[in-house]
């Protein structure tokens, strides 16, 4: 079970959380000029990294409020948690093999 | 708002006015959960910028109670009580007058950013008072409550046995109004859940004694 700090409410369970995948994915700015394959791209490739992964979650039966994680997909730790819009924090290396 | 006489909480049907006062059949126990319903609760969802002055001083104006803006805390004067809920969210709760104080928070807030909701009909309120009453909602509920943490005066929106709930914790476990000498709870609960959350209460507050109150 993870404790989400949730930068509205603090410390909650995971429970009352819900998950949103990848952060940071931009919608292409201009849609009608893209290929099939970049559409695909946009629309399903993501990295499954083993790692630190930048992700959405919502607490959702909390404040309902959006924010990103900084969740390392190995250990389930949390590095960091930030609100929409916030920039990018800086997030240790992993060189899991 | 549904007619008074047409109106029915969502609890009348269980008959706890005919069992309150009574022990469970039984229980030889001292009762150490007091629970109740308290129905037809006036919510008013507010939403607004909290940092724009004038926002927050015309609710100020309107209610008699500042808008809390500190996390999982409530402001109150006299019968009205506000909900911090979010970061631009709040509840008006009062007694029983939801549609008059949306009306009056309308009035006050007219020509600004803002929503004022009357949610009153969308759930009803269960009290839980009494010495194990923490132990009791920490069976179903994922909130740290200890009194460190929380305490009289807070509330928080979660989960309990995976029913969304509004907690606000009434009275600290030493307080005159935690009659049975322990901390006392109103959870906001949805209709439509309100008969399991009570249910599921009611079980689990078994093995500490349950005393049922009408109030």
């Amino acid at each position: 079970m993870l404790l989400i700090p949730c930068p509205y409410c603090g410390e909650r369970d995971e429970t009352e959380f819900s998950y949103g995948g990848e952060a940071h994915i931009e919608r292409p700015k201009e849609p009608d000029k893209l290929s099939d394959a970049e559409w695909a791209d946009y629309v399903f490739m993501r990295p499954n990294s083993k790692g630190v992964l930048l992700e959405r979650w919502v607490h959702s039966h909390g404040c309902r409020r959006w924010f990103n994680v900084a969740r390392d997909t190995l250990t389930y730790k949390i590095h960091a948690v930030y609100k929409m819009g916030e920039k990018r924090p800086r997030v240790p290396k992993t060189d899991y093999v | 708002m549904a007619d008074s006489f047409l109106r029915h909480s969502p609890l009348a049907h269980l008959g706890l006015a005919g069992r309150a006062g009574a022990f469970e059949a039984g229980t030889a126990i001292e009762a150490g959960v007091t629970m109740g319903e308290r129905p037809y609760r006036g919510l008013v969802n507010l939403r607004g910028p909290a940092g724009d002055k004038a926002f927050a001083d015309a609710v100020q104006k309107a209610l008699g109670a500042a808008l809390p803006v500190e996390p999982n805390t409530t402001t109150g004067k006299g019968d009205v009580a506000v909900f911090w809920l979010g970061p631009d969210e709040w509840w008006v709760v009062t007694p029983s007058d939801g549609p008059a104080t949306a009306d009056k928070l309308r009035a006050a807030l007219a020509g600004q950013k803002a929503a004022v909701t009357d949610v009153s009909e969308s759930r009803t309120c269960i009290h839980i008072r009494g010495a194990q009453a923490r132990d009791l909602l920490a069976k179903g509920c994922p909130l740290d409550l200890h009194p460190r943490v929380f305490a009289a005066g807070q509330c928080a929106q979660s989960l309990c046995a995976k029913a969304m709930i509004t907690l606000h914790q009434v009275a600290n476990d030493d307080a005159e109004d935690g009659k049975d000498g322990g901390p006392a709870y109103d959870v906001y609960v949805l209709n439509s859940f309100a008969e399991y959350l009570w249910l599921w209460l009611e079980d689990a507050a078994r093995e500490y004694g349950l005393r049922i109150t009408s109030q």
